[in-house]
């Protein structure tokens, strides 16, 4: 009995170190979740003259989707978004790019966006607690985030977790 | 007197202003020091030259420079990014494995080791005055 606890301690060590292995350390819990999504007020990213707040889509469930043409990832994931905004309103917000860069990608790719804000120093980011682009926040009704994701959204996450979480959150 | 205002202005302000923000900047670099960057997770933000960590420095910096406390940017920081910021994150629910587990690990160690040892010296055979002389001839 005695001679068990060395192995079962060493396989419980191993347990522990391989479960830890499956899990993405990149995917750091937002203490945003259940909070107000920061209030902002940006210029946007084709109406530089024209500005637009967070508020202007209270009453809604909408996405916020952050992205930057020098982001491939961003590249990768705008078939999905373009996707999903078929079914929910996008907000992009445009990540410390310049608009002429910015400009050119979405004519290129195409624009699912109902709109994009320009974030030019990458200020409003911080608020969002945003660290790795592309990033997606599913805010509710009223204007609170539920959902955050890191990285490209994949076709998976997009109809496993962001359409699904949509509807409950219109059906409430 | 003219003079002395001058050489006040042009040496004592001047070095005066340079001493605050050098303050400001050893501010910001102790700080920094005890973030972790997100991007580069194993650095922190003091180390990190990601576009991310140069924001937040001057972020911070900025904060300082208004008045913020030390206190307060911290506080900034683990409301945008959670208590995995903090190279010394609090003590609660949450991070009491991470506060506790390594001493729990010491612990068990430490018992299995003084419970190997007494064993080894219970196990250990008790040796008549013969067995001693005769360790002792062959010695010699």
């Amino acid at each position: 009995m005695k001679k068990l606890w060395l192995p079962l301690g060493f396989i419980g060590l191993l347990v522990l170190l391989g479960v830890g292995l499956t899990l993405n350390p990149r995917q750091v819990p937002s203490p945003l979740i259940g909070k107000a999504a920061p209030p902002f007020e940006l210029p946007r990213l084709d109406q530089p003259a024209k500005t637009f707040t967070q508020k202007e889509m209270l009453g809604d469930v909408w996405v916020l989707n952050v992205w930057a043409s020098w982001c491939p990832p961003c590249l990768a994931e705008h078939p999905v978004v373009t996707e999903l905004a078929k079914s929910v309103p996008v907000v992009g917000l445009n990540y410390k790019d310049a608009r002429e860069d910015a400009l050119p990608w979405l004519a290129r790719n195409g624009n699912p966006y109902q709109l994009t804000v320009y974030d030019g120093n990458g200020r409003i980011a911080i608020d969002y607690g945003v660290y790795g682009v592309p990033e997606t926040y599913v805010i509710d009704r009223k204007g609170v985030i539920r959902y955050k994701h890191i990285g490209p959204l994949t076709p998976e996450d997009a109809q496993k977790k962001v359409v699904p979480l949509v509807k409950e959150l219109r059906g409430g | 007197m003219a003079r002395s205002l001058a050489l006040f202005l042009l040496f004592i302000l001047p070095s005066s202003a340079a001493w605050a923000a050098s303050d400001l900047d050893k501010r910001t670099a102790a700080l920094a020091e005890e973030l972790r960057c997100l991007v580069c997770q194993n650095q922190t933000l003091a180390e990190s030259n990601a576009p991310l960590a140069v924001d937040l420095r001057k972020e911070m910096r900025e904060q300082l420079a208004k008045g913020a406390s030390e206190r307060e940017v911290r506080e900034f920081m683990v409301a945008r990014y959670g208590d995995f910021v903090l190279y010394k994150p609090p003590f609660k629910a949450s991070t009491a494995a991470l506060w506790l587990g390594p001493f729990a690990l010491l612990l068990a160690g430490a018992v299995l080791l003084v419970r190997r040892v007494r064993r080894r010296r219970d196990a250990e055979p008790a040796l008549s005055a013969a067995d001693h002389e005769r360790a002792a001839k062959l010695l010699e």
